[in-house]
């Protein structure tokens, strides 16, 4: 285990809210940490709708997700915020001192006095099948049972492997996994693809060759052997008609949901799923434990970006309190501040 | 004109729809248990539903952008539609939905 980060302010989600905060509590002289499970910043804008235009930001009359996420990405670099990128925040600990240790599920810990969860509607995760009992078949080790993302392609040589799903990843990781399989089947509820055409071109290639075969399909049950091990699932055609399927893995495709995840346990105040704040600080009922974004809820709230804009500012200055208890907290603006000016690295 | 909405566990509810709103918004504030985690941008495939009882044909067919999303839905049928990209007008008075499962 490596030693933990010690910091200001650990903040739970890199998405506009996530990445604002930074920008907010820099004016301050807070350093952040930024803990995201997707593998790159921006969150919801950045993950659901990079090319769809946003007409709501507040002096931005248009502006695609992925922009604002670069834009904000511009505006906090003079504070250069730490990001841990494709871990989950895990577990949450009130140490001795007061501080706060965040863990990631990839074992990084960050000491904190302030956290600040701005994680949206929780954690980006793989949508699960409604195929009843799929769970007792995930997790079970390489090359079997049911698997969300390959990891080892290797320990898929010689299986006999399901794919289901008809978008870029389930394509690649047909054309991918083919040559390795003993068999391979690829299962959709259509027969047309939303991915690449050159992919559904390969596609089509193996499956003419025999490598792949494809039905119009899905999967309605799964079954395993007396020692929880993945043997077969039943599978519906498009009449209706089912079959009996053996396989070793499991591999839906059909992208990522958002769950709250980890957060729920975290031992906050939750209500239906969201933060209760107060509107003064955005900080939950448990103190030194903020929430801005569309992961709280308030008299009045509406989720929308630039409410979480107003709530990151708050938040910040409530969290100077807390992180300098001696100091005084001196209001001021960025257009006439020559020592804010300096912090953001511009001469006026 | 009215929604008679389908729950996952069965439940029949009758809802005002209003011209120009989406099925998905008429659900969602009815509280009816759809995620529409996009909040209506075709981007997310949670505000999945089943047109059933002769509705699927009446209604105007889906974008290639709704096709794509629904790629990526699960438990997708022959009849499934994203609530958010259904618009209420007087013509679909009774349609009938069933919330796709989670």
């Amino acid at each position: 285990m490596s030693t933990p980060i010690e910091t200001d302010v650990a903040i739970i989600g890199a998405g506009p809210i996530g990445l604002f905060a930074v920008f907010e509590l820099g004016l301050l002289d807070l350093k952040c940490h930024l803990v995201d499970i997707l593998d790159r910043p921006g969150g919801q804008c950045t993950e659901l709708y990079p090319e769809k235009p946003i007409y709501d930001i507040p002096g931005l009359p248009i502006v695609t997700g992925q922009e604002l996420t670069n834009r904000l990405l511009e505006q906090v670099k003079p504070f250069s915020p730490t990001f841990h990128f494709g871990e989950m925040a895990a577990g949450l600990e009130r140490l001795a001192d007061g501080r706060w240790k965040l863990k990631t599920d990839a074992d990084t810990e960050i000491v904190a006095p302030v956290i600040v969860v701005a994680a949206g509607g929780g954690s980006f995760v793989p949508k699960r099948p409604p195929v009843p009992g799929i769970e007792a078949f995930e997790n079970k080790g390489d090359g079997v049972g049911v698997h969300y993302a390959v990891r080892k392609m290797e320990s898929f040589r010689g299986k006999n492997i399901l794919i289901a799903g008809g978008g870029d990843s389930a394509l690649d990781w047909t054309i991918n996994l083919a040559p390795l399989a003993k068999s391979l089947t690829l299962v959709h509820h259509r027969d047309g693809f939303r991915a690449a055409q050159h992919s559904v071109n390969q596609m089509r290639e193996l499956e003419k060759s025999g490598k792949v075969k494809f039905h119009v399909a899905s999967v309605k049950a799964i079954h395993g052997d007396e020692n929880g091990a993945l043997n077969a699932v039943t599978l519906a055609g498009a009449d209706k008609k089912e079959w009996l399927h053996e396989i070793d893995a499991f591999l839906p495709f059909f992208g990522l949901t958002i769950k709250l995840g980890p957060i729920a346990e975290f031992g906050l105040n939750l209500h239906e799923n969201l933060i209760p704040v107060d509107t003064a600080r955005f900080e939950s009922s448990t103190p030194g434990i903020f929430a801005i974004g569309d992961i709280n809820t308030y008299t009045g709230k509406l989720k929308l970006i630039l409410s979480g804009f107003h709530e990151a500012a708050l938040m910040a200055q409530a969290a100077f309190h807390i992180c300098k208890p001696n100091e005084k907290l001196r209001f001021q603006y960025t257009t006439s501040s020559s020592s804010l000016q300096k912090k953001l690295g511009v001469n006026a | 004109m009215k929604i008679v909405a389908t729950d996952r566990i069965g439940k029949e509810h009758i809802v005002e729809g209003r011209d120009g709103w989406s099925v998905m918004e008429i659900l969602r504030d009815a509280g009816l248990p759809i995620a529409a985690e996009c909040g209506g941008a075709c981007a997310c495939a949670t505000c999945h539903v089943y047109v059933t009882d002769g509705w699927y044909e009446k209604l105007t067919p889906p974008s290639d952008a709704e096709i794509d999303m629904l790629d990526m839905a699960l438990a997708v049928e022959p009849t499934s539609r994203l609530s958010c990209q259904i618009v209420c007008a007087d013509e679909l008075d009774g349609i009938k939905v069933t919330v796709a499962p989670e």
